[in-house]
């Protein structure tokens, strides 16, 4: 594990800084570095994951409208994957010898779509007390939780959110009680027996933190710090000073919580902040500079569009809603415009679900912020509007070298829509993970039933 | 007709500034009129005196006299949404005690709570949603300390002092899990305190009600009686097929009651007996996951299927995250006629189920909710196609006026249309 002293250079990685408006095509990205795994006390990764993919064909998808995830677009396009990867995607020239064709034509191809904010497996269906499994709200600060240690695989919401969303990966985070509520995991969206089965190969784990109202209202009601905002900080400053002094000492006693805190000190933990108002977004930015550490996401973030322009200078992306508001004091300032005043300062837009029927309709809420912006005079191209919702989200999430958009080596994270993904009638015909077709339309048994669902009403229904 | 075609140049200058005439012309739309129909091209919607005189094909719309012709230009016109079981005007902060009255749980009386009065008419929710297109609600409480929620009221959503069309319009019953934990934990204990709120409510109505082995307040066992002799429409929420199957049976033991159903995520599964029954559904939906086992087996596909059942079916709206989705929603459902095995609805009916079939369920049929002869001007012309995500109003009328569509949202978009505080800090940009 690496010290302290190259953290300002950890400060660039997983950065969407500039993602800019418009069709700007970067390469696929390599890999800055591998992420550093954690060692478990037989000096093994604890947990580590099992996810193989399962068996696809060499598939060619022919005459589609293809959107490749980082702002481009080909009409009548060809996209060809095999062994698991995006092996090529062009225009109609583009040989298919050897692959099996899917006629595409009068549809679209996009890469899977990730969410960057789900409680799906820690929050399942049914939503019942023996499964809130999200919150381990019993500290203000709770960095030794991992969020994979709650979630049940067989949430039926996994496959719905397959089926109707075309989420192909997905973050899942532990709940925002906590000022630091603990690792995230990133899966992959296939059924499994275990977590680890799901777990995405090679995926850094996220740091959640939240700020603002939650925090103090559910400490604060147990008449413990913190109760304000203020209290929030002096928590937040005090724990990381910890950290940084076990960093620097001999850490032989291991300190579960505190080896998370040094991992994203090292840059190999990203965080995600939960955080709406636009002056606590910048005071935790300034919290940031000043312990070492980088935010790699605001999450719910609200009232982003009044700092796009600072967010854009901190390299920070916001995942937020399309049109939630009102719910709270902090999300009193919710508008429509909020990811397209963002793309205009070119700063990083993802938009998130934090819902377990919202990651069903992703596409739908980037279409209405896309829709707003266009009133407002801002013209956001469809194939930008993509980014929101796979390539800015892996890049926030540390795995935009292995997938989020369709690149030549890349998993063959794919859905085929029976129509524009942007367009309320559309929805995914076929998804491919890993180039395996996990869902197909089509096809009534190429559907997941979940443990939990067997011999239940409704069950293998269309759902 | 002549006039009105020799007006037609006119409508430029005249849509310029807000009208607030009673009378005029809305030629050239989209037109869909909310009855289950498919849209119409060149149609022609005709307000007198703030209510719809024809609306339907240029072909058969007559004459009329009007200094007011708008040329919409190809652009749809519909009905305004009606949007059902909601809390419009009942909060500003959900998460703000003080400024929520959506819940009432500490109160002694349940029945006979009655929202009309708390009504704000001037609430941003109120605005932010008639700016969506949203021009009628039903808005109720969400929680009470009973299985009785209360007496919802029909509004519009005007920018007027009066947001009530109609006033205890309905009391809202909860069964299920929901109604059993209300009512001391199961099922069983629902169905008991049910049956006593109505002998109660009977009681009451033949003046033999006894206050000393009552049950019941005395508001309360008042509240019930238009309840239990049909005056007042029950919305009974429940989820399960056999929940569902037992309200059914409520109507064979209390043949007087109005029901509606509200939720009913299971209702395909008792799709013929609902439809057989008569009762319409308020149905959420696009709920699909099993998130309680009483909805062990909702699908999005609910709606389609209890449609084609013969049930009349309106969406909830209180089943998303706000009342300004409910177009969503319905584009949703037309969504599912494309994937094999799904129920989804036709356009047409996706509509209607957001417009005049809510506007049935609350007895404003022929008044709301459609452009028929007689019904309220309630009309939305949209920047496209009102099912379609981002679609939104240019310009809306309630009761034949105008509204403004300016909110805190608009003026926050407004605001910060750039980051610019070279000049003076955002503050003073207003």
């Amino acid at each position: 594990m690496k010290r302290l002293a190259p953290l300002a250079l950890a400060a660039g990685l997983a950065a969407c800084a500039t993602s800019g408006t418009g069709n700007e095509t970067a390469s696929a990205s390599k890999p800055d570095k591998e992420w550093t795994t954690p060692t478990g006390q037989d000096g093994n990764e604890p947990f580590p994951s099992t996810y193989r993919p399962y068996p696809g064909r060499p598939t060619a998808l022919v005459g589609a409208t293809v959107f490749d995830g980082k702002g481009g677009r080909i009409d009548n396009g060809t996209v060809l994957f095999r062994d698991g990867e995006v092996v090529a995607i062009g225009d109609a020239s583009l040989s298919t010898d050897g692959y099996d064709r899917v006629d595409a034509a009068g549809k679209y191809v996009t890469p899977g779509i990730i969410d960057i904010h789900s409680h799906l497996g820690d929050y399942p269906s049914p939503s019942v007390d023996a499964h809130s499994d999200g919150n381990e709200a019993t500290s203000p600060t709770t960095p030794e939780v991992w969020a994979e240690h709650s979630i049940w695989p067989q949430d039926p919401g996994f496959s719905r959110a397959l089926a109707n969303g075309g989420v192909t990966s997905l973050q899942i985070l532990p709940g925002s009680a906590n000022l630091m509520g603990g690792r995230s995991s990133t899966i992959k969206n296939v059924p499994a027996r275990t977590v680890q089965g799901m777990k995405f190969p090679g995926a850094p784990y996220g740091f959640k933190m939240a700020c603002g109202e939650n925090p103090k209202r559910v400490y604060g009601g147990r008449g413990r710090m913190p109760s304000t905002r203020m209290g929030n900080f002096a928590v937040n400053r005090q724990t990381w000073l910890d950290a940084r002094a076990y960093a620097e000492g001999d850490r032989e006693k291991r300190d579960l919580a505190k080896e998370t805190l040094v991992g994203v000190l090292d840059g190999d933990i990203l965080v995600h902040n939960h955080c709406y108002r636009a002056d606590e977004m910048a005071l935790v930015m300034d919290m940031a500079k000043e312990m070492g550490y980088k935010v790699s996401a605001f999450h719910h973030a609200v009232e982003a569009y009044k700092i796009g322009d600072l967010l854009r200078e901190n390299g920070v992306c916001s995942a937020i809603w399309a049109d939630w508001y009102g719910f709270k004091m902090e999300a009193y300032d919710g508008i429509l415009e909020n990811a397209a005043y963002l793309q205009r300062e070119d700063a990083c837009v993802v938009i998130h679900s934090d819902d377990a029927n919202g990651i069903q309709r992703l596409n739908q809420e980037a279409a209405k912020a896309q829709a707003a912006g266009r009133r407002a005079g801002i013209d956001i191209p469809d194939a930008t509007v993509i980014s929101w919702i796979t390539l800015n989200p892996a890049k926030a999430m540390g795995i935009d070298a292995m997938t989020g958009s369709l690149e030549p080596g890349k998993m063959a994270d794919v859905v085929l829509w029976n129509g524009d993904p942007l367009s309320v009638y559309s929805r995914p015909e076929k998804v491919w993970i890993d180039g395996a077709l996990m869902y197909d339309s089509m096809d009534r048994k190429r559907r997941p039933v979940s443990d939990f669902e067997l011999g239940q009403p409704g069950e293998g229904d269309v759902k | 007709m002549k006039r009105l075609l020799a007006l037609a140049a006119s409508a430029i200058a005249l849509s310029a500034s807000p009208l607030s005439a009673q009378d005029f012309v809305i030629a050239n739309a989209t037109l869909a009129t909310g009855d289950g129909s498919e849209p119409i091209e060149n149609g022609v919607v005709i307000v007198d005196d703030g209510k719809v005189v024809y609306a339907g094909p240029m072909s058969g719309a007559g004459s009329f006299e009007t200094d007011s012709v708008t040329d919409v230009k190809g652009a749809w016109v519909t009905p305004g949404l009606f949007a059902t079981v909601t809390t419009l005007g009942l909060w500003d902060v959900g998460a703000v005690s003080e400024s929520n009255d959506t819940r009432a749980g500490g109160s002694p009386f349940n029945a006979a709570l009655d929202v009309s009065r708390a009504i704000n008419p001037d609430s941003q929710h109120i605005k932010i949603h008639r700016a969506a297109g949203v021009t009628r609600a039903a808005t109720v409480l969400t929680n009470t300390g009973s299985i009785f929620g209360g007496q919802g009221t029909v509004i519009d959503l005007g920018a007027d002092a009066d947001p009530v069309t109609t006033p205890r319009a309905f009391q809202v019953v909860h069964l299920g899990e929901n109604g059993a934990r209300l009512a001391g934990g199961s099922r069983a204990a629902t169905y008991a305190e049910f049956a006593n709120a109505l002998r109660e409510a009977r009681d009451f109505a033949n003046g033999r009600w006894d206050a000393e082995s009552a049950m019941l307040t005395r508001a309360d066992a008042e509240a019930l009686v238009p309840v239990v002799n049909g005056r007042q429409k029950l919305y009974v929420a429940v989820e399960r097929a056999s929940d569902i199957r037992a309200v059914l049976g409520l109507m064979r033991e209390y043949r007087s009651l109005d029901l509606v159903l509200v939720g009913a995520s299971e209702g395909w599964l008792v799709a013929d007996e609902i439809a057989a029954a008569g009762v319409p559904v308020i149905a959420d939906g696009l709920d699909d996951l099993p998130r309680s086992f009483e909805e062990l087996a909702s699908t999005q596909s609910n709606v389609g299927r209890m449609a084609a059942a013969g049930v009349k079916v309106a969406i909830n709206a209180s089943a998303m995250e706000n009342p300004r989705n409910l177009n969503q929603y319905a584009g949703n459902l037309v969504a599912l006629t494309r994937v094999p095995g799904a129920g989804g609805l036709s356009w047409g009916q996706a509509f209607a189920a957001i417009s005049s079939v809510p506007a049935e369920i609350s007895r404003l049929g022929g008044r709301a909710g459609s452009l028929v002869p007689g019904a309220a001007g309630d009309i939305v012309i949209w920047d496209g196609d009102p099912l379609e995500v981002g679609s939104v109003p240019t310009q809306v009328y309630i009761d034949g006026v105008a509204q403004p569509l300016e909110n805190h949202q608009s003026r926050l978009r407004d605001r910060y249309r750039d980051l610019d505080e070279s000049d003076l800090p955002k503050a003073f940009d207003w």
